[in-house]
């Protein structure tokens, strides 16, 4: 022991802060060893997620196919007043781009480019670089407006100079229906062109329905369980988590099963006489056709939902004292008024996370709306699936992704301000 | 009002079917009373004070309240006001939201609420905190709170379970002042649970002893400690000292019992058993003395001293008698001889001092 106290004061003699040394060594290790356990995990995400992620929203607003194509053009382009025709040189070096672009199998994708702009310049721009390819030199005004009339036209340079810049709000704004003039300023899309507002309505109004479904459904069962002996409620929770352990892709075709034209629901329905019924009422005309319907995808999506929506309430509710209830009972409260103003308030962190977790998942729906939906069901996740495999339209998904990626996070800001994050009980 | 303001009659309470967690409670509590049940964990004190807030349904028997049977009437319209071990505020609403709360939904006027309030948090001393959350109370300022509810919409009979479990020992003292006080101001009927021995002595008209769902004894805290009845209650409340024998001879209220080692000792047969029967004497440690004269006490006995500790106004003294190793003795400051541990002494007592009660784990009926 002495020793060791002498040792100390030598140390302390030699370097002034020896202790303190010895606490950022010692400290430094503990952290060293922090690190090197959430390191595999944190290089997994970042590696597989988070840059995949990041690198995909890119292409929402990068687009280098004109920067990269046609350099010279954009070079002669720049110096464009826009109010007449562009001059010979420019002419000129698009000719000598769209020539090089055509050799390298380049040109659709200028073309692709410009049609987002301009609807049919994809394949007037194509057909051009084909028959450039004979045209051995100029003047190249007149050849270009000889191949095609439209290259003589202001819209379609105010268009190449638009793209021109390897960002653009093209895609983001394509998918709020909005697209930028010749001018730059922001415009509406034609109605008839108008899709994306009225998918991203439904997407948000199926969300809203299946979120309220599983409340309305889960929180009945999430107070019996949070309420019954343990035994008792360990069985009942069996059952609630029973769709958990089967495959989403099983339990929406199993839903398609069920729902066919002539499967069981129509036949109970028919065998209850309740389709008589309801074709009595005038509800109903004929044999009910569920399958392929909105119907369908709500109740599909709400099965599937539900423990996501009642776990999180459960585990509110299994943290509330029995005594709460008695004390408003015992200070007069009838049950029903004790249920509504003290019970339920208590569980509204419970049932923001639950909603909050259900709505977020439900905005990402995509199988089971393809495969028990009817062809108005698309909800924005098979919108992104085809631009992207049918498509092969990176940008306008990337864009789609982004809204739906922004569309939680405000959710996530406004439950963080509202409740709390530091409420939330997932289970 | 004539009659008891509560009143148990052969009530029992089983939760399984199987066990009887209540069992045949006969008790009458008269208006403006202070009672207290005292008891091990386990014995059925929450139990019953939920059976009388109509939480739980009593098996069998038949609560009265105010001379009316309650047992089909539902809590909230017992009128009585609970305050629950870990206060039971409300965490969503502000302290005045919390106090409202009974008189909104008894449909008091805005004013005569605001009035009520006003009263109730100058009487738990807690003006100036109405808008805090009870996340932002301390613990015994939540505590006030819960009894400030309780008490704001003026009941007759305010029901406590363990209301300062949950606090540390100097603050509880505090709290056991404040809430006696302001039963004595309001002169409101209290029934009050804990199991805490020095709390219910300290506060109590009168306490019930509860062990094993039965009430082993109800009486003020004076007799409670010295006239025990029953060996449960002897060695529960305050310190006792304990001897088995079996009862040799009976002499009216008088008894004498021989033990093991064959000394006899003359005690107040409480049991009431007769020759043969087997007993327990229980002598309190300040009851008995170091005695030069054996002529003055009926029973005296020589003893060995083991240890002696000093404790200001009282030492204590541990030793062997008649086979018991941990005889404590309190013996007076000012009385105190020159003792050493390891002196042979002689100690007495007087029978009034000594009771002969039942041989425990047989429970008195
Ligand atoms: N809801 C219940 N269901 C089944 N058994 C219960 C229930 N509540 C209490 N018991 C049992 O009844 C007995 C008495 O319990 P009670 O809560 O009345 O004891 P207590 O005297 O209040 O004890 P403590 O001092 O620990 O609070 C215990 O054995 C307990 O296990
Ligand atoms: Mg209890």
């Amino acid at each position: 022991m002495a020793l060791i106290l002498e040792d100390v004061q030598v140390m302390r003699a030699a370097d002034g802060t020896p202790l303190k040394l010895k606490l950022a060594r010692s400290m430094r290790r503990q952290q060293l060893k922090s690190l090197a356990l959430i390191a595999p995990l944190f290089l997994f995400i970042v590696i597989s997620f988070l840059v995949p992620i990041l690198m995909m929203l890119r292409n929402a607003f990068y687009d280098p196919d004109i920067h990269d194509n046609l350099p010279q053009t954009l070079v002669e382009i720049s110096h464009w007043d826009g109010k007449d025709v562009p001059n010979e040189d420019t002419f000129a070096a698009f000719a000598a781009d769209m020539k090089l672009a055509q050799k390298a199998k380049q040109a659709a994708l200028v073309g692709k480019r410009l049609n987002y702009e301009i609807p049919t310049l994809k394949s007037k721009t194509t057909v051009t670089a084909r028959k450039l390819e004979a045209i051995e030199h100029g003047p190249w005004k007149e050849a270009l407006i000889g191949l095609d009339p439209v290259w003589g036209e202001n819209e379609t340079w105010a268009a190449i100079k638009r793209a021109s810049s390897v960002y653009t709000p093209f895609y983001l704004l394509n998918v709020i229906d909005m697209k930028q003039g010749a001018d730059g300023s922001l415009q509406q899309t034609a109605p008839e062109r108008q899709i994306y507002r009225a998918i991203l309505l439904r997407t948000f109004g199926i969300s809203t329905l299946v979120t309220l479904l599983t409340l309305i459904l889960g929180y009945p069962v999430a107070h019996l369980l949070a309420t019954t002996p343990q035994r008792t409620a360990s069985i009942l929770m069996i059952f609630v988590l029973l769709p958990f352990w089967t495959s989403l892709l099983v339990r929406t075709t199993a839903w398609s099963i069920l729902l066919q034209d002539g499967g069981a629901i129509t036949q109970l329905l028919s065998v209850t006489g309740i389709s008589k019924l309801l074709n009595f009422l005038g509800l109903l005309h004929g044999e009910p056709a569920l399958f392929k319907t909105r119907l369908a995808t709500v109740l599909a999506m709400t099965h599937i939902q539900l423990p996501f929506t009642l776990l999180p309430i459960y585990s509110v509710m299994k943290t509330i004292s029995p005594n709460y209830m008695r004390a408003a009972r015992s200070l007069g409260a009838t049950p029903a008024y004790a249920y509504w103003s003290v019970y339920i308030p208590q569980t509204l962190p419970g049932v923001a996370a639950g909603c909050l977790l259900t709505f977020i998942l439900s905005l990402g729906y995509y199988i089971t709306p393809a495969l028990v939906g009817g062809p108005t069901d698309n909800m924005i996740a098979g919108f992104i699936d085809t631009a992207m495999n049918s498509e092969n339209n990176w940008g306008k998904a990337a864009a789609l992704g982004t809204i739906l990626l922004t569309a939680t996070l405000i959710l996530y800001y406004v439950y963080n301000k509202l409740i709390g994050i530091d409420k939330m009980k997932l289970g | 009002m004539a009659g008891p303001l509560v009143k148990f009659e052969r009530v029992q309470k089983s939760y399984d079917g199987l066990t009887l967690v209540v069992k045949n409670l006969n008790l009458e509590i008269p208006k403006g009373e202070f009672l207290t049940m005292l008891g091990p964990s386990g014995s059925g004190k929450t139990t019953t004070l939920m059976m009388l807030a109509g939480f739980e349904p009593a098996t069998n028997g038949e609560i009265w309240l105010s001379g009316q049977p309650v047992n089909n009437v539902p809590p909230h319209k017992r009128g009585i006001g609970m305050v629950f071990q870990n206060y039971a505020l409300f965490p969503h609403m502000t302290v005045a939201e919390n106090l409202a709360f009974p008189l909104k939904v008894r449909n008091f006027s805005k004013s005569e609420i605001d009035a009520k309030l006003k009263r109730a948090l100058d009487m738990v001393q807690l003006s100036g905190f109405e808008n805090r959350k009870p996340g932002q109370l301390s613990g015994g300022q939540q505590q006030r709170v819960a009894v400030a509810r309780a008490l704001v919409f003026e009941p007759d009979l305010v029901l406590m379970d363990e209301p300062l479990g949950a606090l540390d020992k100097q603050l509880r003292e505090q709290m056991q002042f404040e809430i006696k006080h302001i039963h004595q101001r309001l002169g409101v009927t209290v029934v009050y649970v804990t199991h805490d021995q020095t709390e219910a002595l300290t506060m109590s008209d009168r306490i019930a002893v509860f062990n094993d769902g039965e009430i082993q004894q109800l009486s003020t805290a004076e007799e409670l400690y010295d006239t025990p009845n029953n060996s449960f209650v002897a060695q529960f409340i305050g310190e006792n000292n304990r001897f088995s024998g079996q009862i040799s001879k009976v002499n009216g209220k008088q008894c004498e019992v021989t033990m093991a080692g064959g000394q006899k000792l003359r005690a107040l047969n409480i049991v009431g058993g007769t020759a043969g029967t087997r007993t327990r004497l229980s002598i309190r440690p300040e009851r008995v003395e170091i005695v030069a004269d054996s002529k003055k006490h009926a029973n005296v006995l020589p003893a060995r001293l083991h240890e002696i500790i000093f404790l200001g106004d009282h030492v204590r003294a541990r030793m062997s008698v008649a086979g018991n190793d941990d005889f404590i003795v309190k013996i007076r400051h000012n009385n105190r001889q020159e003792l050493v541990a390891g002196d042979e002494v002689k100690i007495g007592w007087h029978i009034e001092d000594c009771r002969a009660l039942d041989e425990i784990g047989a429970t008195r009926q």
